[in-house]
């Protein structure tokens, strides 16, 4: 066995200031604003399981791009959205329907694995597809992600209301005459997209901590869905913002402590709640 | 037999669900201003009803007209709870903002709420008595408040019809009256048309005009004094039950203890009854 080194790295601020660092703090902020907002939907819609599942789901997607030369995002990309078009159409309680979602799940993960065997590059890229690699992020890539941050502030902009009123409840939403299938599909397929915006930060397998567990703070702390929105956002900004940080100063991958921050913010603030409720 | 003063009325109406029938040969009216329970043993389709009348289920045949138009055509001035309140035992939103979503959950684009609309929120919330629970999130509320929360959110947009779902189950008894009275204003104070789908009647009895009952595969509609009737409450709930008059007025009651186990019944399933029964047209 060899030492391992958790020696503080007293060139941290050299490599702070390294192009793939702007980068990656980029990315950071255009996840933490998408993940931020439809974190709070996805527990209003209590369909936290389904927004976990559709990261397996692109996971096959994911290696089966790399075996095909294509793009790692645009593979994650179609198979979430299909993944999610398939359960957004199926229904609000079928997000709901664990089991049926956990199957699709741990089959979907199989098949990625089976993808990432049959090519060496797939491969090697199955480590960061699973667990992130925020510092390889390229500037086209953060492009994408502002474009999918503006097309989503503007969706969500116009859909806020209906789709506020369709989480709180469904059949009396359906009665006043929201379209609550269209609700279902549009929201699945923003949470799809994302998913596939979150993936490369922290990989498939982290992605419940950075998409759902500050929003889950955030219900904590205000009970106003614009307000918890907005904290969201700003926690999982400073989860990853300060999980850059950390991970240049101290020998520790970026994902850790990334999901490491998100989770303490959250287990602080369910401490204090539950002091201050006796 | 249609009169201006009728609220909902049904034309031979039936229903289905995939293949099999749940009723039919529906033809009464439920007038404007009535309180009304929708009664029947389980699986006979009263929430089935509700929904038709919301025009959420189509009719398999025959026509509903709810508040003079075809069912679903007025749901903007149809007060909906549905059973569902328990869902929202998770929810973080505030009562306050539960409530102005009936106002402005249909609009889609972006709209602040107004002085007015959070006027009227409130107005709600002190008609149902959580004005002082505004503040309160969903999950920190009991039944009995949520579904206060659920029935100011159900008025907030002026209803002409309030329809509930099993509106007391699930609550204590001091709930269920807090709930009652709720309704018993809304229908004397400002005249609205009230819909409930129940189990038990008792609680109800004191506010309720009329009932429609689901009972060998119809529905019937009656005047509130036909209903309590012990043979036809017996026959309608498939277990032996007894109309008693106390000094607080009429109540029916369902012995067990001196009901023998073997005593046959006037039951039957509702796919035998649906298929026996015809009307003479």
């Amino acid at each position: 066995m060899s030492d391992i080194d958790f020696s503080y790295d007293p060139e941290w601020l050299s490599t702070l200031s390294a192009p793939f660092m702007t980068n990656a703090f980029l990315a950071g902020l255009c996840i933490a604003l998408a993940a931020g907002v439809m974190g709070y939907f996805t527990i209003a819609r209590r369909s936290t399981f389904a927004a976990h599942a559709l990261a397996h789901i692109g996971l096959p997607g994911a290696t089966g791009a790399v075996l095909l030369g294509l793009p790692v995002s645009l593979g994650m990309g179609v198979f979430a959205l299909g993944g999610a078009l398939v359960i957004g159409a199926l229904g609000k309680r079928v997000s709901e329907r664990e089991i049926a979602t956990g199957t699709v799940l741990a089959f979907a993960t199989g098949l990625g694995l089976f993808f990432a065997r049959l090519s060496s590059s797939a491969s090697q890229q199955m480590q960061s597809i699973l667990f992130g690699s925020i510092l390889t992020i390229t500037t086209d890539q953060i492009i994408g992600f502002a474009v999918f941050d503006v097309l989503l502030l503007a969706l969500l902009a116009v859909i806020y209301r209906p789709l506020l009123f369709s989480s709180l409840d469904e059949q009396v939403a359906q009665a006043k005459g929201v379209p609550i299938g269209l609700m279902n599909v549009a929201f699945m397929a923003i949470m799809a997209g994302v998913i596939t915006i979150a993936v490369p930060a922290v990989g498939t397998l982290l992605i419940f901590a950075l998409v759902i567990t500050p929003a889950a703070t955030a219900n904590i702390l205000a009970g106003s869905p614009f307000k918890a929105m907005v904290i969201a956002s700003v926690l999982c900004l400073l989860s990853i913002w300060l999980g850059l940080v950390l991970a240049a100063m101290f020998p520790a991958p970026p994902s850790f402590i990334i999901v490491t921050l998100s989770t303490l913010f959250w287990a602080i603030a369910r401490a204090i709640a539950s002091l201050k409720s006796r | 037999m249609t009169s201006p003063t009728d609220c909902i009325v049904f034309k031979d109406a039936a229903i289905k669900r995939g293949d099999r029938l749940i009723w039919q040969h529906g033809s009464f009216a439920i007038p404007t201003g009535s309180v009304t329970a929708i009664v029947g043993t389980n699986g006979t389709g009263k929430t089935t009803m509700m929904k038709a009348e919301l025009g959420l289920l189509p009719l398999a045949c025959g026509s509903l007209t709810v508040l003079g138009k075809p069912a679903g055509e007025m749901n903007r001035r149809i007060g909906y709870v549905p059973q569902s309140y328990v869902a929202n035992v998770d929810s973080n939103l505030t009562a306050e903002q539960s409530v102005l979503l009936g106002l402005t959950g249909t609009r889609f684009g972006i709209h602040l709420v107004s002085k007015a609309e959070r006027a009227k929120a409130l107005e709600a919330m002190e008609f149902t008595g959580i004005a002082d629970k505004a503040r309160y999130r969903l999950s920190e509320l009991s039944g009995g408040l949520r579904q206060r929360v659920a029935i100011a959110q159900a008025l907030v947009s002026d209803p002409k019809l309030l329809m509930l779902d099993e509106p007391l189950a699930n609550l204590d008894l001091a709930s269920q009256r807090a709930t009652v009275h709720v309704l018993a204003r809304l229908n004397k104070e400002l005249g609205m048309t009230i819909q409930v789908v129940a189990h038990d009647l008792n609680m109800l009895l004191p506010v309720l005009t009329g009932a429609v009952y689901l009972l060998d595969g119809h529905p019937h509609y009656a005047d509130m004094r036909q209903v309590l009737d012990s043979d036809l409450l017996t026959h309608l709930y498939g277990t032996q039950v007894q109309v008693v008059t106390t000094p607080q007025g009429d109540m029916f009651v369902t012995p067990t203890a001196d009901e023998p186990a073997d005593q046959p019944h006037d039951m039957h399933t509702i796919e035998e009854v649906a298929r026996m029964h015809r009307h003479a047209r």
